[in-house]
């Protein structure tokens, strides 16, 4: 008996989704078009976040070897100690050979008559895993016995993470106006769908229907909405994702960036649409009733 | 079956007094009219039976639960009991004649096979067989009103509620539906029903209650008196 009164109410669910088909659609619309507006920002916020640290890691820290230590060998020797380093990504070591063919590729080579390797140090080439520590990381990078001097660019440093925190906010802030306006209007749709439907309900309060069983058809109605709403947005965002990093990386700027892959983020954003259809779907759908169940 | 002592009942928003400390017993198996003007508090009071508001003051006994502090949770299991008929049929409209009475007995939990046994039995009584497929806006007031008494029945309610159920019925249609009240009665329901239909009220030989202002203002079997209708 409860299994088939269980059956009859989710039929009844999947059954007023199709009476009631246009106030579904625009239910399913809605859900849609705030699902991908959220989602289009957050998006874009990755994109920028990623863009930034991309540019941070082309920050480099050089450090150059005490020019007493003249031995290849010996100079590379240290390359373990500061790998050790807290906040080092990778340690690249650079022989005074090599420094100066980089030195001599970029400048005019009358330049360097009379001078042979021996006027520049052996050097590492050091990315960090977080510039906004670059100052303690110089500090700790100068105390490594062996080490004769840190360049680092702090002032770079300094002007990437005020960027990357000012993004960071304004995405945050921005996203978070988004999702109360996109719950509010999707709540108002589900509203707007079940006011439609208050005769019906008063009428199954007066023959006796529990509360309960009147919510149960709402909160199928609404999960399938929601999931379909999520569902859709996702599919959207796939391609319209996809049709603009497309054309943007056939254009000169997009050359130069490095965009996130839709499939890298697929599994969150799929995630956090179906969760906010799933959410807005049934908990607006039993919320928008409870006033008519006060009968 | 339905005591009432001492019932006043005041709209807060309002402030209107309508009921103003009644007293009205229906017992079991009786078929009673409730008459009474406009605003004299004749849907006020078959609200309070039904559970749709509670009494300012006052008790109200409706079979065997006390209405007066009744918890709303346990409302269905009042309305169960009741079947409650309306003027305008209050039937839903996206479902068919059969789905309509079948509902009443899917909330109470009824099995699919008791209700396919039971709904065409009920409809056949109310003389609707060959209509359940049909939707409510395929069919007369007078067979929409039927549907309405069909679903109030299906789950054999010990108490019929019928407020101005012929409200929009030609007086034909009118006569045979209180025959059929009549006869639902003499399977022994108890009928309640509300109306302002001076002629029906004197064409069946039954209880009548007038009430006016909030006050009850005669009880008895001598047909719709207590006030006169223009």
């Amino acid at each position: 008996m409860i299994l088939s009164r269980g059956g009859y109410l989710i039929r009844e669910g999947f059954r007023s989704i199709k009476t009631h088909g246009f106030m579904s659609f625009a239910t399913v619309t809605i859900i849609m078009a705030c699902l991908i507006i959220i989602g289009s920002v957050s998006l874009l916020s990755v994109n920028i976040d990623a863009l930034i640290k991309d540019l941070e890691s082309q920050n480099e820290v050089v450090a150059f070897v005490d020019e007493s230590i003249t031995e290849e060998a010996a100079a590379k020797a240290l390359e373990g100690q500061l790998t050790a380093v807290d906040n080092v990504d990778s340690v690249e070591f650079v022989t005074r050979a090599e420094a100066m063919d980089n030195f001599m590729s970029q400048y005019d080579e009358d330049l360097m008559e009379g001078i042979d390797e021996t006027v520049f140090r052996h050097r590492f080439v050091i990315h960090l895993d977080d510039i906004a520590e670059m100052a303690q990381t110089k500090a700790a990078l100068e105390a490594v016995p062996g080490i004769a001097k840190v360049k680092a660019h702090l002032e770079y440093a300094d002007t990437f993470v005020t960027i990357r925190n000012i993004v960071s906010v304004i995405s945050l802030v921005l996203t978070v106006i988004l999702v109360f306006v996109s719950v509010f209007i999707m709540s108002n749709t589900v509203k707007l769908a079940t006011f439609g439907r208050r005769e019906e309900i008063a009428i199954m309060k007066i023959v006796g229907a529990t509360n309960s069983f009147i919510r149960l058809p709402f909160v199928v109605e609404g999960l399938v909405l929601g999931i379909l709403g999520g569902g859709l947005a996702y599919l959207a965002e796939w391609g319209l994702y996809g049709l603009l990093t497309g054309r943007l990386m056939g254009t000169l700027t997009g050359s130069f960036l490095t965009l996130v892959p839709f499939k890298t983020v697929a599994l969150p954003v799929l995630v956090f649409y179906l969760a906010v259809g799933v959410l807005v779907g049934a908990f607006g759908g039993v919320n928008a009733i409870r006033n008519y169940l006060k009968v | 079956m339905v005591r009432m002592n001492d019932v006043t009942m005041v709209y807060e928003s309002s402030g209107t007094v309508a009921l103003d400390g009644i007293d009205v017993e229906i017992k079991e198996g009786e078929f009673v009219f409730l008459v009474g003007p406009s605003g004299s508090g004749k849907t006020t009071l078959m609200k309070l039976i039904t559970g749709e508001i509670y009494a300012t003051s006052g008790s109200v006994i409706v079979n065997d639960f006390d209405m007066s502090n009744i918890k709303r949770r346990k409302l269905p299991k009042v309305r169960r009991t009741l079947g409650v008929i309306f003027q305008d049929y209050r039937l839903i409209e996206n479902m068919t004649v059969y789905d309509n009475v079948a509902f009443a007995m899917r909330v109470v939990g009824a099995s699919n096979r008791e209700i396919r046994k039971r709904v065409p039995y009920v409809l056949e009584l109310v003389g609707l067989e060959g209509r359940e497929k049909r939707l409510p806006n395929e069919l007369s007031g007078g067979e929409q009103q039927r549907v309405a008494i069909a679903r109030a029945l299906v789950n054999s309610p010990r108490m019929i509620v019928a407020d101005e159920p012929t409200g929009n019925l030609d007086p034909v249609r009118s006569l045979e539906l209180m025959l059929l009240f009549e006869k639902i009665n003499e399977m022994g329901t108890t009928i309640l029903v509300v109306t302002h239909e001076k002629e029906l009220v004197n064409a069946f030989n039954k209880r009548t209650i007038t009430i006016d202002g909030g006050h009850k203002i005669s009880d008895g079997t001598k047909g719709y008196f207590g006030y006169d209708i223009e």
